[in-house]
């Protein structure tokens, strides 16, 4: 038995990959994880990812600033200090209307993209966990765990049929921990 | 998907042969991964002099206070917020691009919107020291946060657009930060790849430990397209709520309903203007020809001519209004400002401003890059008058012919100007040094469609009507990085 641990297919053309991709799971072969130097529409609906709900999040924290925000100011300006300025009623809702709203767009922003960083394990100082130093360059590289897939060969026919320009048999999962 | 191909009538936004990913990363990676070169030098000596002078012009503002500025009793606020609002208005061509663009679905952004949004933070960061040094004690800066009676204040009159603008300042600058950032991240990550220790290990941190999986680059995709929406009515806001800084207040010539719109449409147009400055030196200077092109150019001229029409028509807008309001203060103001002591002022601005983004509408104007630069000069000096003219025009006459006074800049408030400016180049330029002046990632989804080499192709394999080729070879002949034999059907 060998060491392989994970399959490495590189392709220089996204299509090729797209193309790679299918044949791999017309044949049942299970793929871990593919890895892109740009986003590429449709890989997520092949491999069965499901829509991200950061959009939900986002709204949620929005919400959060909204309200935030405009007890915030009803409590200081209404409920705690209220202020005669010339007569006016202290609840002046038009008055209110631009930090509720800035102080939503600012919740909504930070809570949302420290929720991304979060979910995707995202953090500074985190030990990159990068399976090919390429894949954030030129290359378009599919993953496939060599021990949940038997029969190496038959995968790197069908990768090499598929347009894949080099096939790594790597026997660590990750090479950017030296 | 990336085998869609667009219409072959659309002008390319990558020229060049032989453009691959690896091409565009090697391009892009220039100016990080090597010694800058003399040109930098040059530039950066005189903007790092520049800055030390802001270091020494702020210092000295900071210790003896804002008399240090030619400020008196009548023209309190001159200079400084001149600048203020000229910066910030700069920083909004950043996110129009980055934000507006993106939702609109123009791809002409991706290969500007990085610098354009490094060039918002920067010009940001220059106005943010302005209200800080205008407060005159900086140190209590934080009065203008809602904290608590105990440190000897009420609250703060949230029914004041002052207190509305620190919010709005500080919230676009961060969600700007954070904007362009996130954006970083796979870049960052590009370089990191690609060094070696010390160097792999600094960018390593800056990376987040990103790798382009699947899932990470839809999330990033989902994240990308919310933070476009909420900045753009953000950004929106941001000079609205600095027009009512003035807007609010009852002084002739600033109580006016038109401003938001108004210094919205400013606010683009002096950004743009700079995003032209800085860009047609950049490209010329690290080799971006290839990737911010004629069509890119052109595009920035045509934004640049219709929010200088916008600005006009609001400048004779105004006219009209002080005459129809029948107030003869406001009708004086006005008066004032046309024919006053700076009637040169306002006759700058109006010609910087109104009449020379009209020659934007010839095409050989409008596709040349040196009168472009120029002519995005010239925008910046008239949208600096124009601050001028709003503010100090309006300040310097008020209601009591005894308190008239002009105003004349001190030594300190001019060498504070030129600072600013020298500081700005100095944080653009380190950041060209050190972080990858175009989006590698967003580029590299261009090759395939919108790219010379790939409707070049499809014309030699004749997929496309003859017709429409020589429309689209016809359109290339503007481009300053097409040789012409690309420009002719029968020698493609």
């Amino acid at each position: 038995m060998s060491n392989t641990k994970y399959i490495l297919a590189h392709f220089e053309d996204p299509d090729d990959m797209m193309h790679g991709i299918d044949k791999l799971q017309e044949n049942n072969i299970k793929i871990y994880d593919v890895f892109t130097p740009m986003p590429i529409h449709g890989i997520e609906a092949k491999l069965g990812i499901k829509r991200s709900r950061l959009p939900i999040a986002a709204f949620l924290f929005g919400i959060t600033g909204t309200f935030t925000a405009f007890s915030m100011i009803y409590y200081m300006m209404v409920y705690d200090w209220p202020m005669n300025i010339g007569g006016k009623p202290a609840f002046a809702i038009p008055n209110f209307v631009p930090i509720t709203f800035e102080l939503t767009v600012l919740f909504c922003a930070f809570g949302m993209v420290f929720t991304f960083l979060f979910a995707t394990h995202l953090f500074p100082g985190r030990a990159p966990r990068v399976m090919d130093l390429r894949a954030t360059n030129d290359r378009f590289v599919i993953a496939i765990d060599a021990k949940a897939n038997p029969y190496p060969e038959k995968i790197n026919d069908l990768l090499t049929e598929a347009g894949a320009v080099e096939v790594l048999h790597n026997e660590r999962k990750y090479v950017s921990y030296e | 998907m990336s085998s869609h191909h667009e219409s072959i009538l659309r002008e390319p936004l990558i020229t060049g042969d032989n453009i691959t990913y690896a091409k565009i990363t090697d391009d892009v990676l220039v100016p990080v991964e090597n010694k800058p070169n003399k040109a930098w030098w040059i530039g950066f000596t005189i903007a790092a002099l520049g800055a030390l002078l802001w270091v020494f012009s702020i210092s000295y503002t900071f210790w003896f206070g804002i008399g240090a500025w030619g400020l008196n009793k009548t023209v309190g606020w001159a200079w400084d917020i001149t600048g203020f609002v000229w910066w910030v208005g700069i920083g909004h061509a950043g996110t129009l691009i980055s934000a507006v663009l993106l939702l609109f679905r123009q791809n002409w952004r991706n290969s500007i919107n990085r610098s354009a949004e490094a060039m918002t933070i920067f010009a940001v960061i220059c106005a943010a020291t302005y209200v800080g040094a205008h407060m005159g004690r900086p140190w209590l800066a934080y009065w203008a946060l809602p904290l608590p009676n105990q440190f000897g204040s009420l609250w703060v009159n949230f029914n004041s657009p002052l207190v509305w603008d620190v919010f709005a300042i500080s919230t676009y600058f961060s969600v700007s930060l954070l904007f362009w950032y996130t954006g970083l991240l796979p870049d960052i990550a590009t370089i990191r790849d690609r060094a070696t220790g010390l160097r792999r290990r600094i960018y390593s941190v800056l990376s987040f430990g990103w790798t382009g999986s699947v899932k990470s680059w839809q999330r990033f995709e989902a994240v990308s397209l919310i933070l476009a929406g909420v900045s753009t009515p953000l950004v929106l806001s941001v000079h609205t709520i600095v027009s009512m800084d003035f807007a609010t207040s009852v002084i002739p010539g600033w109580h006016t309903t038109i401003f938001p719109p108004y210094f919205v449409a400013g606010a683009i147009f002096s950004g743009f203007a700079m995003v032209q400055t800085l860009l047609l030196i950049a490209r010329k200077v690290l080799n971006f020809e290839n990737y911010i092109t004629m069509f890119h150019i052109e595009s920035m001229n045509k934004i640049i001519m219709l929010t200088g029409s916008i600005v006009g028509v609001a400048y004779l807008t105004e006219l009209f209004i002080a005459w129809y309001s029948a107030s003869e203060y406001e009708q004086y103001a006005f008066l004032n400002r046309v024919s006053g002591p700076y009637w040169w002022a306002y006759w700058s601005m109006m010609t910087c401003n109104v009449i020379s983004p009209q020659l934007f509408w010839f095409k050989k104007i409008r596709t040349s890059v040196l009168a472009s630069w120029v002519l995005s000069i010239v925008v910046n000096i008239g949208m600096w008058f124009e601050r001028f003219v709003i503010i100090v025009t309006s300040l310097h006459r008020d209601y009591i012919p005894s308190s008239w006074a002009m105003f004349y800049p001190s030594i300190i408030d001019v060498t504070l100007f030129i600072g600013s400016i020298g500081l700005f180049f100095t944080l653009f330029l380190l950041f060209i040094r050190v972080l990858p002046a175009i989006a590698m990632a967003e580029v590299k989804l261009l090759v395939k469609s919108a790219s010379h080499q790939s409707k070049k192709q499809l014309i030699r394999e004749n997929k496309v009507d003859k017709e429409q080729a020589e429309f689209y070879l016809d359109s290339l002949t503007k481009y300053d990085s097409v040789p012409e034999s690309d420009t002719q059907l029968a020698k493609i």
